[in-house]
């Protein structure tokens, strides 16, 4: 699944790992997700675009928030548990100090209107990340086994289903999921079927 | 002084929405109000929405939110009960399964589902941006999303510049 021409690099401690998810996690403003694809996949490497997309997937169909779940998981596969837990620690901790903070501070001036504005533009800005960082993980999909008809044909059947019909997720997940799941499968059967006939 | 909070429900609670919390801790928010806002009486609807909106503003994961509702409901004991409630379970199973599948990664079932799911969490992204944005009505809104978007897709310009563009932009009135 790797792309050959991508060098990855590897953190060098879990303290490594520590810092990096810090520094990460401050830089996410309504949602972290944008900002770790960056940093993991352009900045430090770690991972090419499609273990991002492998985490993100495991993450995503599992309980809990994603991109803890992601932090962890890429932990582990560094570090183990050590890895797991600081890169997860790192998530959390200076920013829930934050926000306790913030939470402190904001009855002040939560009726302020410039605050107000400020928030609502922070939001517009924060729906375009997560849209862009979509939009440039869509490459990964050129080297899926489904073929890129099929991954547009799901992904839109996922967005409306998700996003205008407003079906409840956990639906969506398991009944596309298995449909696409079971199909891959599939494919990848016959993929290895006809390198055997080759051999 | 009110009656002293019951941390071990609110606790307990949180574990149990925590495994449900399919999609992130968001997903289940409109049970949280119920039991925070009607059962226990911890939150108004006020504080509750705050809450959301405080976790947004704030640099960090989303899942925050849970802290801040604890903390402005029971103070920094509170905080500690949800968010440790909200993580405990769903992190342990997160760590179990990335070791189960990362061990099997070269079996047809594990590398078809990462296939099968990869446009599926693709399209999420979308649809979180679609949600994200149609929640607030006006174009000058949309087109300052749209603009982000093009600007994180196709350049590398710092994504906490364009945040700080957004709030400065809406902080003047403009969007």
């Amino acid at each position: 699944m790797t792309l050959p021409s991508e060098q990855l690099a590897r953190p060098a401690s879990p303290k490594d790992l520590f810092v990096a998810f810090t520094v990460l996690a401050l830089q996410g403003f309504g949602g972290v997700l944008a900002v770790a694809q960056r940093v993991l996949c352009e900045q430090k490497r770690w991972l090419t675009k499609e273990e991002f997309l492998e985490v993100l997937a495991v993450g995503q169909v599992l309980p809990g928030p994603n991109i803890c779940n992601v932090a962890l998981m890429v932990g582990d596969r560094f570090f183990g548990w050590r890895g797991a837990f600081a890169a997860l620690a790192g998530m959390m901790t200076v920013p829930l100090i934050i926000v306790l903070i913030v939470s402190a501070v904001y009855v002040e001036y939560a009726t302020h209107p410039a605050v107000a504005g400020a928030l609502k533009g922070m939001g517009a800005v924060s729906a375009g990340l997560i849209v862009g960082t979509a939009l440039k993980l869509s490459s990964a999909l050129r080297v899926n086994v489904m073929g890129m008809g099929v991954c547009l044909a799901l992904a839109l059947t996922v967005f409306v289903a998700v996003a205008l019909l407003r079906w409840p997720l956990a639906w969506v997940l398991l009944v596309l999921g298995l449909v696409a799941s079971i199909y891959a499968w599939k494919r990848l059967r016959t993929n290895n079927a006809a390198q055997d006939v080759g051999k | 002084m009110p009656a002293p909070v019951d941390l071990l429900a609110l606790f307990t609670h949180f574990l149990l929405l925590s495994l449900l919390a399919i999609g992130g801790a968001i997903t289940v928010a409109p049970d949280m109000h119920r039991v925070l806002v009607e059962q226990m009486g911890l939150l108004t609807d006020a504080q509750f929405n705050s809450s959301i909106a405080i976790a947004q503003a704030s640099p960090g994961p989303n899942v925050l939110f849970v802290a801040v509702m604890g903390y402005q409901g029971a103070g920094l004991a509170g905080a500690a009960a949800t968010l440790a409630g909200i993580m405990l379970p769903s992190t342990t199973l997160a760590f179990a399964a990335a070791r189960w599948g990362h061990a099997r990664r070269h079996w047809r079932g594990v590398q078809a589902f990462k296939a099968g799911m990869a446009p599926i969490v693709i399209a999420l992204m979308f649809a979180t941006g679609w949600i994200l944005s149609s929640g607030t009505p006006g174009w000058r809104h949309v087109l300052l999303t749209v603009a982000a978007t093009v600007v994180v897709w196709r350049t590398r310009v710092h994504l906490l510049f364009l945040i700080g563009l957004g709030a400065v932009l809406g902080a003047l009135g403009w969007v």
